[in-house]
């Protein structure tokens, strides 16, 4: 039997308008339109969602983990981007 | 590239589970708890699938269009909860297809209770009662699972479970409550789901050899027993609220250890349904095998037509 299997899909959804498309999981589909349809099957039977996106999988590119330490190194050493490095005197209020 | 060595990366490994820290699919793991993953989350998916062939079996005779509704969409969530594994086995470099035909060919397991036939109506309240019940009770402690993926299809199965067991229930209660053909009736199904059903949790701790590394990679999170003994002492008193009999001599409330004590369950007869010998294997296992030989064409078709438009995209 021919069996060229179906490539996976990775799933994202926007369940209400406002909020960004979020990575709910993957399935497979012959094509993008049959991701959408079975993304509608699989992820939204209570409704999850008002929109979809779909990618196959292979096109994702992800960080190495085992390089993850020097990756995100630069922004724990700089404790300078966040508010609370900085002293207000007391009495100031507003900031 | 990582110059650890093995040892140096198992610490790592097991310090990160200790501190709750969930495993992602690209993150070093060893081996075996890659493998036992892949043959748990892998069962799991075969068990969800096949379970949908029980309840599926009185989709069409379902005694209102209300309960068909409701068995429709209890049993095409079960096939949701099936892909949303398959996938998850997928993230540890699982290959779906051959997956598919171990089960098929008898190498893959699945649990034990979908080798039950489904004799009378009643027996569509009895298993989202019992059988989806037993199934929350070992899912729930899964969804703080280690690994990532798994513990989040979890999350996403435990919500969808509780209307498989309410509506169950809802079944039971009212059959209980109804005229005394249907009490025998439900009475009956209890009777026969209820050995099975707490074989579900798997043997006695005490047989379970693998049980205490999966402790320790905190994929197991509760013991078999723990789970079966919690099963009993929550569905006991239902069972006593719409008058229904436990079949089961020797249960009995325990004062002193606070829980119920039961009767010894039959291991011969799970062990023989485990290796193929239920009143259903056979037939479970040649649903699916035509389920998929039948459906090849659709598949084949449907990559026929990706590839048509695939083509008409390209000359656009
Ligand atoms: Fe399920
Ligand atoms: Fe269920």
């Amino acid at each position: 039997m021919s069996s060229k299997e179906w490539p996976l899909w990775e799933v994202f959804i926007r369940s209400k308008q406002g909020l960004s498309h979020k990575h709910v999981g993957s399935l497979r589909a012959a094509d993008a339109q049959m991701a959408i349809d079975n993304a509608r099957d699989v992820y939204t039977r209570r409704s999850e969602g008002i929109s979809i996106w779909v990618i196959e999988s292979k096109l994702v590119t992800a960080s190495d983990p085992d390089e993850s330490a020097e990756l995100f190194e630069p922004a724990d050493s700089k404790i300078y981007r966040h508010p609370t490095f900085y002293n207000v005197p007391d009495g100031i209020s507003h900031m | 590239m990582s110059t650890k060595n093995i040892e140096e990366l198992e610490k790592e490994f097991q310090a990160k589970i200790d501190a709750d820290i969930k495993i992602e699919p690209n993150d070093w793991m060893p081996e075996a708890y890659r493998k036992t993953l892949m043959r748990q989350i892998s069962q799991h998916a075969h068990s969800e699938i096949v379970g949908m062939l029980p309840e599926g079996n009185w989709i069409t005779r379902a005694p209102s269009l209300k309960r068909k509704a409701v068995l429709l969409a209890k049993v095409q969530d079960e096939a949701g909860h099936g892909l949303y594994l398959y996938s998850a086995a997928e993230t540890l470099g699982l290959d779906r297809e051959s997956s598919i035909d171990d089960l098929h060919s008898g190498k893959a397991k699945y649990s034990s209770i979908f080798n039950y036939p489904t004799l009378s109506w009643a027996d569509m309240g009895t298993i989202g009662w019992l059988v989806d019940g037993a199934a929350i009770m070992n899912q729930v402690p899964l969804c703080r699972c280690s690994y990532g993926p798994y513990a989040r299809a979890m999350v996403r199965v435990c919500k969808e479970e509780s209307f498989h067991q309410r509506q169950g229930f809802e079944i039971v209660s009212l059959l209980a409550n109804g005229t005394p053909e249907q009490k025998q009736m439900v009475q009956d199904s209890l009777n026969r789901f209820w050995w099975p059903s707490l074989m579900m949790f798997g043997p006695n701790d005490d047989n379970s050899p693998n049980s205490a590394q999966s402790v320790k990679w905190k994929i197991k999170r509760m013991s078999n027993d723990e789970l079966r003994q919690q099963f009993i002492d929550v569905t006991v008193p239902q069972a006593e609220m719409v008058g229904l009999t436990i079949p089961d001599k020797d249960l009995k409330w325990n004062e002193a250890t606070g829980h119920y004590d039961f009767g010894a369950i039959n291991w011969e007869e799970f062990n023989q349904v485990i290796q193929g010998n239920g009143p259903c294997n056979k037939d479970r296992i040649d649903a699916r095998r035509n389920a998929k030989e039948n459906g090849a064409w659709v598949r084949e078709a449907a990559n026929a037509f990706a590839e048509k438009r695939k083509k008409k995209e390209l000359t656009h």
